[in-house]
């Protein structure tokens, strides 16, 4: 990987060094025809029902449709309103904490010297990062639920915690929130040369100096991407909370869920939409966030 | 300043002087992760064998099998999830393919395309799902496309969830191919392969797929994992896959919900371990030593 190869061996991975163009004909692009009249289809059309929903009003008795911004106004009311502040808050929360902590194993683990320890803690944080959902609630339900293990053995029901609640989510969320920051940040501190310490050293930086002028400017963008990725995770995680609180805390998957479900008033359909295009746009602007810093810190891990 | 210069005069002994690494610090961050990691699952063990009062009882795991809805719920899964893999490896390997030997131009838009489901979370999916399905009926109710709205929605094999697997799938799936094909100089393997007389058919599957196995068998372990533990798309359209069936028994069977759960990690672990195992033959990827053995 590291070792040195004489500079004149440079990949032609994309074949673009050949002055001659192939001409391959023009039936490759056939190819991809499947994959984007699949997306165009099984994705467009549900994103075009969301759009067109959540902005138009159906008269049921005339079949006639009008343009309204009700249900966007509506879905920025009271209690839809407050779920999604309630999601924002958590997803900000347990985002910041994850990227922390996140940080502290990933540094423990790319600096430790021993193999079986790096690749013992990657393999676990990719099973973990999927350990979302379902399980997870009813193993934290196990752990520290009214009736769980720990909580009996602790008392922790005397020391004032609750499991369903915002607290008991964010401890939640974070097992599956850290090891996701792991497997961000450990390619980006591998990507940290010793040389430029070393660098640092013989021109007499301090420790806080290299960090302040060399470490954190490099990391800085898998960091943040790191952080933007876990919130972006977090907002949109609806099964572990579903199964853990099922409504005691306001999140806007939970009230989706619940507009949804039937149980409700008619015309609730489209503020279910309207909350579905908010939560679009949120993650939207995580992902526009994201990709950039993505790319920037992708080019010192080469 | 002062500080620089006399850590410049004084570096010969500098360079002696060894800072001691930071073991300590190490150790307990690393102590620490793993007991946060750790203890829910042993904990959601010990919940499902011990029983306050009663003493040790493994009744969670041994009646599992003959449950009510188990291996419905698993088979079902396990169903989607192959036709999902296949799905997507059929539409996302010959897209990728075609983009870097044939259509470069081709290429942001199959980036964006696949890589926009991230962007939306499954619960708004879901609602968009739910309103295309609902035009059914209400529209189509004379035209032969409505028998397709019934088809896909058989409670036997819902297509309709394939489908939106498929496009939850699709960022991973693309990500996992296209690090494998940039470790593969494609355009020379082809070209190589086709002047030595090597059909077209031949070239994707005895050349190309071959030097892809690690990354398909990444894809297809994501989708599975993906498949195994959707819960939010099946539940709220109505099918009973298997973390909707762990959900259903869960109010009366809380011991074995739990232990199904700790079952679909070991799964999940498992499975990971054959896959990094499954890699490059050169890859020294140490299997943690696994001391808790389930009976």
């Amino acid at each position: 990987m590291s070792a040195p190869t004489t500079p004149l061996t440079t990949g032609t991975a994309g074949g673009t060094t050949t002055p001659r163009r192939r001409r391959r004909g023009p039936r490759t692009w056939l190819a991809a025809l499947p994959l984007l009249a699949f997306t165009g289809l099984c994705f467009g059309l549900p994103l075009g029902a969301i759009a067109f929903g959540a902005v138009t009003r159906t008269d049921q008795a005339t079949g006639s449709t009008q343009v309204t911004g009700e249900h966007l106004a509506r879905s920025l009311q009271g209690p839809y309103l407050g779920s999604l502040t309630g999601s924002v808050q958590l997803s900000a929360l347990t985002a910041l904490l994850g990227a922390v902590l996140g940080v502290l194993v990933a540094y423990a683990v790319a600096t430790s010297r021993s193999t079986a320890l790096r690749s013992a803690a990657l393999t676990a944080s990719g099973v973990l990062a999927n350990f979302g959902g379902v399980p997870l609630a009813f193993a934290f339900i196990a752990t520290a639920g009214i009736s769980g293990v720990v909580t009996r053995l602790a008392d922790l029901t005397g020391l004032g915690w609750n499991l369903y609640s915002f607290t008991g989510l964010t401890v939640v969320y974070l097992y599956f929130l850290i090891p996701l920051m792991v497997i961000v940040t450990v390619p980006a501190l591998d990507g940290l040369r010793p040389q430029w310490r070393e660098a640092a050293r013989n021109n007499g930086a301090s420790t806080w100096q290299f960090w302040r002028h060399v470490g954190l400017p490099v990391l800085a963008p898998s960091l943040l991407g790191g952080f933007v990725l876990l919130f972006g995770t977090a907002f949109a995680a609806h099964a572990t909370a579903a199964a853990l609180v099922g409504g005691s805390v306001p999140l806007v998957t939970l009230k989706i869920a619940d507009a949804l479900s039937g149980n409700v008033l008619t015309g609730q359909e489209n503020v279910a939409l309207a909350l579905g295009l908010d939560m679009i746009l949120i993650a939207g602007l995580v992902m526009a966030v994201h990709l950039p810093l993505q790319r920037r810190s992708a080019r010192w891990l080469r | 300043m002062t500080e620089t210069a006399r850590r410049t005069y004084a570096a010969p002994e500098a360079k002696g002087r060894r800072r001691p690494r930071p073991r300590v610090w190490r150790g307990a961050v690393l102590a620490l992760a793993g007991a946060y990691f750790l203890l829910p699952l042993l904990a959601s063990f010990v919940f499902t064998v011990h029983v306050p009062g009663q003493g040790i009882t493994f009744e969670a795991y041994t009646r599992l099998l003959a449950a009510e809805g188990f291996t419905e719920s698993l088979m079902l899964s396990l169903g989607l999830a192959a036709a999902t893999i296949a799905l997507c490896l059929l539409l996302a390997v010959p897209a990728l393919i075609a983009v870097r030997i044939g259509s470069p131009r081709l290429r942001p838009v199959v980036e964006v395309m696949c890589t926009l489901p991230l962007v939306v979370p499954p619960i708004a999916l879901v609602t968009g799902i739910t309103t295309v399905l609902r035009w059914g009926p209400e529209h189509l109710s004379r035209t032969p496309l409505y028998q397709t709205f019934l088809a896909v929605q058989n409670e036997k094999f819902p297509v309709v969830l394939v489908l939106a697997y498929t496009v939850l799938a699709l960022p991973f799936v693309h990500r996992s191919l296209d690090a494998g094909l940039r470790a593969v100089d494609v355009p020379t393997l082809v070209e190589a392969a086709r002047s030595c007389g090597a059909s077209w058919p031949h070239v994707v599957l005895r050349v190309l797929l071959p030097n892809l196995r690690a990354s398909l068998a990444g894809a297809a372990f994501l989708t599975l994992a993906l498949v195994l533990g959707e819960f939010t798309i099946a539940s709220l359209l109505g099918f009973r896959p298997f973390a909707v069936w762990i959900v259903s028994i869960s109010g009366a069977q809380a011991r074995m919900s739990v232990a199904v759960s700790i079952l679909s990690l070991l799964i999940t672990w498992l499975l990971l371990l054959a896959l990094s195992r499954a890699g490059t033959p050169s890859t020294a990827a140490a299997a943690p030593a696994t001391s808790r053995k389930e009976p």
